[in-house]
């Protein structure tokens, strides 16, 4: 346990905003100020049993995990082009990939709601070809859409980085010895590229799971997701402990989607961890 | 080296921990801590005073901050908030030092059990002689010590004429099955659980449970109708035309028919909420006198007319009325009188009720 001094400023920084809060959390999740000091109870988390409440985490889980699905359905095809050594101008592309992410992603979502909307862009040209505006906005798949299209970089970026990474001659190996293309990607390529894949999972997943904007805007309210319910215990609803208990069962989450990850991820590079 | 951490982290974990307390606690020892500071302050107050105002964001007219600066030669520091709750926790937790901030209705009630605010010497306000006699000795302030409404209105059903063309006067209207999704609901646990209270015939204010599952059952009964559940966004989307009916508040509505003319405003006969947006003087203040200053410029009949006819909120202040658009004033949408008003409430605010009001609107949300 040899440390370098130079690591004792970021250890206390650390500390201090790290570790401090989070113990806070938990502390304020199982703690209650009384007028003879304090208690401990586990009310906060009975609270939470309550069906209303599984039922809100459930759908989290649910909408997380199917935005999670289709980036991997949209986003390894997109990694595979980009690895693929048939494209010129490579890095132009991945920039073009990169740059709406430096725009805030509040503005992006934003702006499809006016892209969405009864009145918006899409029904506009819809109605040129004669179609009947449609209800986009405000649905459980426009949460999705949401969720979809701010967290695709965060699954095509991994991936992208593991397949051209992966050894050229071991994919020339497997054709010499007669694979065809379909062979090679099943038994070459995509087991290599997995590393990726479990991150690419992990880094769409979290925020998705976690998210309260999206939901608010473009599920109009309607579809009560846990971080909408953790952000209203803080904002109106004024109960700390509550919302600390929630954010608890939420950090728990998140802990074993990443652990379930770490374990299919074992012998290979800890990039899951990012 | 590794007790040295361990030590360090005992350290500033107990820190820390004590502080959250403290704070917590402190309402009523600070107060006395802070009035003793502002005795000791008040010789020096001659010498450069910045005043710090905090106030909703866009709900002043700003070159009026310049004619108080002008007038007294006194600086002011103008920041904004986004909601009431915001504004509670940075006044708790001591930061900002503010003099003068405008909070709503409950949360000043809330602010008041619990010693947050200072009380006002209303001899160094004579312009509160202005302020009509009605909107004095509100509930929340009920023996005006430390409040001086500064802005007021209600919460009714903005409906663009061109899709709705029968009478609006009911919140019935908004379970009406002919507006399926095009209705817009608050996202606001206190005003969407008020709206379906009032149309039962409830108190916004109830603390039954029973009354308020009935509300759920209506709302839930609603949701199929609803197109979204927004709060800021319903003004864009009304001027835009994407819904029929909304429940806004009367100075949204009176921004969005400015914008757009075919929108009018109603407030339905069941009744509904009526709320106000006072001036206050937080504990933290060190410069009550040059508060009470600001307060009472506020005040001055032009002031609060040039404040009034920028935001398009109703002003309570008698002479700055006179000075508005007749149109504006003698609409009694927007300028209820009292006898429109007798089943408006104004909210109360209490921390258990709000936790049920919470899991009974996590269930009409999460259905």
């Amino acid at each position: 346990m040899k440390r370098n001094w130079i690591s004792y400023p970021y250890i206390i920084w650390m500390i201090i905003f790290i570790v401090v809060p989070l113990l806070l959390v938990v502390f304020y999740s199982v703690i209650v100020v009384t007028e003879d000091g304090l208690t401990f109870t586990l009310e906060f988390y009975k609270r939470f049993m309550q069906p209303v409440y599984i039922k809100v985490l459930i759908r989290s889980i649910v909408l997380a995990l199917i935005s999670t699905f289709i980036c991997l359905l949209i986003g390894y095809p997109v990694a595979l082009i980009l690895a693929g050594k048939g494209v010129s101008r490579k890095n132009t592309l991945i920039l073009l990939f990169v740059i709406p992410m430096w725009m805030n992603f509040l503005l992006r979502t934003y702006a499809w709601l006016t892209l969405l909307e009864k009145n918006g862009l899409i029904n506009t040209m819809l109605s040129w070809f004669g179609i009947k505006p449609l209800n986009l906005l405000y649905t459980s798949e426009a949460v999705v859409l949401g969720m979809v299209y701010n967290f695709l970089p965060f699954m095509v970026l991994p991936i992208y980085s593991v397949l051209s990474k992966i050894d050229k001659s071991v994919i020339e190996a497997a054709e010499d010895l007669g694979a065809n293309s379909y062979k090679v990607f099943t038994k070459i390529i995509f087991p290599l590229s997995l590393p990726g894949v479990m991150s690419g999972i992990t880094m769409v997943f979290m925020p998705a799971v976690t998210t309260f904007v999206i939901s608010r805007l473009l599920g109009g309210g309607q579809f009560t997701l846990i971080g909408n319910l953790i952000d209203r215990q803080f904002t109106t609803v004024g109960d700390w402990n509550f919302g600390s208990a929630l954010s608890v069962v939420m950090m728990i989450l998140i802990l074993i989607s990443m652990a379930i990850m770490t374990r299919y991820d074992k012998d290979r590079e800890g990039s899951a961890l990012l | 080296m590794r007790n040295l951490v361990k030590i360090v982290l005992a350290i500033v974990l107990f820190s820390i921990l004590i502080g959250t307390f403290a704070g917590c606690k402190g309402g009523n020892g600070s107060k006395d801590d802070l009035n003793a500071n502002q005795s000791g302050n008040k010789n020096e107050s001659k010498k450069k005073v910045v005043l710090n105002v905090y106030n909703w964001g866009d709900y002043i007219e700003e070159t009026v901050i310049d004619g108080f600066e002008k007038k007294y030669g006194i600086k002011v520091n103008y920041e904004m908030f986004t909601t009431n709750e915001d504004m509670y926790v940075k006044i708790k937790s001591g930061a900002g030092n503010y003099d003068v901030a405008i909070p709503s209705d409950y949360m000043i009630k809330r602010m008041i059990s619990e010693n947050l605010l200072n009380k006002i010497n209303f001899n160094n306000i004579p312009n509160y002689k202005y302020i009509e006699e009605r909107f004095k000795n509100l509930a929340f302030d009920p023996n005006n010590e430390y409040s001086v409404p500064y802005m007021w209105g209600t919460v009714g059903i903005l409906y663009n004429t061109t899709m709705v063309d029968e009478p609006v006067d009911s919140w019935n209207i908004l379970w009406n099955k002919k507006y399926e999704k095009q209705i817009f609901m608050l996202d606001s646990q206190r005003d969407s659980l008020g709206v379906a209270l009032k149309k039962l015939g409830y108190s916004m204010n109830t603390r039954s449970v029973e009354e308020l599952e009935e509300a759920k059952k209506a709302l839930l009964e609603q949701k199929p109708l609803v197109l979204a559940y927004v709060v800021d966004e319903v003004k864009d989307k009304m001027i835009a035309g994407e819904g029929a009916l909304a429940v806004v508040w009367s100075g949204d509505a009176f921004y969005c028919i400015s914008e757009n003319p075919d929108l009018a405003y109603a407030i339905p006969k069941e009744g509904s909420n009526l709320w106000f947006d006072s001036m206050v003087i937080p504990v933290t203040s060190g410069h009550q006198e040059e508060a009470e200053l600001f307060i009472n410029y506020m005040c001055e009949p032009e002031v609060a007319f040039k404040n009034a006819d920028y935001i398009g909120y109703a002003t309570p202040h008698s002479e700055a009325k006179k000075m508005l658009d007749p149109e504006v004033v003698n609409d009694r949408a927007f300028y209820p009188l009292e006898e429109d008003l007798g089943n408006f409430e104004i909210f109360e605010y209490d921390a258990e009720a709000m936790k049920d009001y919470d899991r009974i609107w996590t269930e009409v949300t999460s259905e």
